[in-house]
């Protein structure tokens, strides 16, 4: 059963995404939504460590736009999606868990 | 496929309430059932039809209430969050004697059970929060 884990708030406000990282079951993968899609810029403190996760990583586009990110360059492994393609995640994957 | 949503948090707190109108438009754009947005905790704030946002921005409450209309969606507020906020419809008015209701179109107060039965009868869940 592989399990698309949705985090919303930046690591460097909350550990949910280390948290996350740390205890995803490898074949699944990772959404970062909102404030957390901060996670992905490349170069940043946790990019590294979301490509080199077992899991696939996803990033919602919107949310990044919001935030100034647009353009920001992303680690070739991590994947923009935008709210239809939330939706086919939570489709492909068997189970959906929020992490707060 | 049969999607259930639970929305944990009130509106203008953060994002929760915005993303998950967003997700649940796309799902139902994209030919998804949605059994039913459940409002838990704040999240119940959202069903109160006496919020006036400014007039350019984004009237959260409205924004749920059209998409009920346009797609008979069923949103529910629980009813101990609600009783705790202020949040009271018809039947709560008269229940506990209070001298107005204030919930909006589209949406009704039930219990937790509303929660565990669409989440059994649906095929995924996704929860929306702070």
């Amino acid at each position: 059963m592989a399990t698309l884990n949705i985090v919303n708030k930046s690591p460097f406000e909350k550990h949910t995404l280390s948290q996350c990282l740390s205890r995803a079951a490898p074949g699944g993968a990772i959404l970062l939504i909102e404030d957390a899609v901060c996670a992905v810029i490349k170069g940043g403190a946790y990019a590294e460590q979301l490509v080199t996760g077992q899991q696939k990583v996803y990033v919602l586009e919107p949310d990044l736009a919001a935030r100034g990110f647009a353009d920001a360059a992303l680690p070739d492994s991590i994947n923009r999606v935008d709210y239809n393609g939330f939706v086919d995640l939570v489709t492909q994957y068997d189970l959906v868990h929020s992490w707060f | 496929m049969k999607i259930a949503v639970v929305v944990n948090e009130g509106p203008y707190q953060h994002q929760a309430a915005d993303s998950a109108w967003h997700f649940v438009s796309a799902a139902l754009a994209r030919g998804h059932e949605i059994n039913r947005v459940f409002f838990y905790h704040d999240g119940v704030n959202n069903g109160s039809r006496l919020t006036t946002p400014p007039q350019d921005d984004r009237h959260i409450q409205q924004r749920w209430s059209e998409l009920a209309r346009q797609h008979n969606l069923d949103l529910v507020l629980c009813v101990a969050a609600c009783q705790r906020r202020g949040l009271v419809d018809a039947d709560e008015k008269k229940r506990h004697g209070k001298d107005a209701d204030n919930i909006a179109d589209g949406f009704r107060i039930s219990g937790l059970g509303q929660l565990i039965e669409a989440s059994v009868e649906a095929d995924r869940v996704v929860s929306f929060g702070d």
